[in-house]
């Protein structure tokens, strides 16, 4: 199975999300002081959405930050996006912003961080997704 | 007995160069972008719908108000302000101030909605069964409670669920309206509160679990008993309280997944793993959908049930695509 890439900021929701999945991931730094995150395997992409009104800032600087780098970008095959209904129109918005960005899907999509229900169907899909891509 | 007025004692000039908690501004700035005003949506549209509702509708809609009217004030003149002595950062400070004042908006906003739909003599029957609503004025007393207790955690375990649990027996109605293409313009006012008090639930929730790790683990399974033991008590009020709402027009059973589904989210920011199993969270789609448009579109890629996906294919993007 390939590797997973996240973002969460100091609330640590959609650390949490990744870390019951149990697959490898890797963090894209919080802090710009910090080294970048560069990947060389295919990835799936979990963000979670800021904002709550506008499509300006709805995905994360660093997420910007990481996916600038060409070569990071060439290597996202799908998006899995956090959220909250109760941001309306916004709900999950950075997912789908990169995902038609990156020509890529949104595969998924949980809220805070996530279900039980949610993590078994993300198990389940992205064993399932890795084997047709 | 006259209560010890607790303010914070030491206060310095808050300096915004100089920051603690990066959550703090974000929350901030977050809240600024979304400030709102009832004045800005044209609730008068809404005239001709109101009149299609039957007496019974109105009266119901009325006193939801009423009861949503309740929350954001003891919410705004007590709860939010109750959080400003414990805060950690002067910047944390100063969000709860901003909470404060948004929910004498949202207070404020349903007397605009009143004012608009209906007469001097129902608004007053209203607010006249607010303050006598059984169920009502316990969920007030139980969160006010807390509020005035000496426990800063307790106290913002209860603002977390008034934020994210209690509101939402209310916010069904005017969704349901919506999906139902009635009061759309009072929907949307609704909306931008429903917006608002998602960032009020997760930033009280989040400022809670930074001081949950402050304190050892005893203290931590105390508040986590008293957490779930809280959530039970609101739920058997808050059932009783829709039953005694919507018995009438049907939505009992509809309003409380909504109550389920609601209640798990407040315990999730929170930092505690949702209690409602997925069978009774199954929120009506239709209320998802006035909630939030682009909820209800399939979500779920890997289960390939749903008519809105197709697999894209790869095409190389160009730089000018990343100027966001």
């Amino acid at each position: 199975m390939a590797d997973l890439v996240y973002f969460s900021s100091v609330s640590g929701n959609t650390r949490r999300f990744v870390e019951k999945l149990g697959t490898p991931a890797h963090r894209i730094p919080l802090y710009a002081t910090e080294a970048p995150l560069k990947v060389d395997e295919p990835y799936v992409l979990v963000l979670p959405t800021y904002g709550g009104g506008s499509t300006g800032g709805a995905v994360p600087k660093q997420v910007i930050r990481f996916l600038n780098d060409s070569h990071n970008r060439s290597l996202i095959k799908g998006v899995i996006a956090a959220g909250n209904t109760n941001f309306g129109e916004a709900y999950c918005l950075a997912g789908d912003i990169v995902a038609q960005k990156c020509k890529v899907d949104t595969l998924y999509r949980f809220e805070v961080f996530g279900t039980p229900d949610d993590v078994e169907a993300v198990i389940t899909g992205l064993e399932e997704f890795w084997k047709a891509h | 007995m006259a209560e010890q007025l607790r303010l914070a004692r030491n206060v310095q000039a808050i300096n915004w160069n100089k920051i603690q908690d990066d959550k703090d501004v974000e929350v901030w700035n977050r809240l600024v972008n979304n400030f709102w005003l009832p004045e800005k949506v044209p609730l008068s549209n809404d005239v001709q719908s109101w009149n299609t509702l039957t007496p019974a509708e109105q009266q119901l809609t009325m006193r939801v108000f009423t009861g949503l009217t309740l929350l954001d004030t003891i919410q705004g003149t007590v709860g939010a302000v109750s959080l400003i002595p414990d805060a950690v950062t002067p910047h944390e400070e100063a969000v709860y101030t901003n909470i404060a004042f948004m929910e004498s908006v949202h207070a404020k906003s349903y007397s605009s909605i009143f004012s608009t739909l209906s007469n001097t003599k129902d608004i007053d029957e209203a607010f006249r069964w607010s303050t006598e609503n059984p169920n009502l004025q316990k969920k007030a007393d139980i969160v006010l409670d807390d509020y005035h207790g000496n426990d800063p955690l307790k106290r913002k375990v209860s603002s977390t669920l008034l934020e994210s649990f209690l509101f939402y027996s209310g916010f069904y109605l005017p969704m349901y309206w919506s999906s139902r293409a009635k009061l759309t313009n009072t929907a949307d006012l609704i909306r931008l509160i429903i917006r608002d008090e998602a960032v009020h639930g997760y930033y009280i929730g989040y400022k809670f679990q930074k001081g949950l790790e402050k304190v050892d683990q005893a203290k931590r399974d105390e508040i986590k008993d008293y957490t779930f033991s809280l959530v039970y008590d609101l739920y058997e009020n808050e059932t009783q309280y829709t039953q005694d709402l919507y018995d009438e027009v049907g939505l009992t059973e509809d309003v409380k997944k909504f109550l389920h589904y609601n209640a798990n989210k407040a315990l999730m920011n929170l930092g505690y793993e949702p209690m409602f199993p997925k069978s009774v969270t199954d929120v009506n789609p239709a209320i998802l959908s006035a909630l939030s448009p682009n909820a209800d579109e399939n979500h779920d890629f890997f289960s390939g049930s749903g008519s809105s996906y197709v697999i894209g294919k790869a095409v190389n993007t160009e730089d000018e695509d990343w100027d966001f």
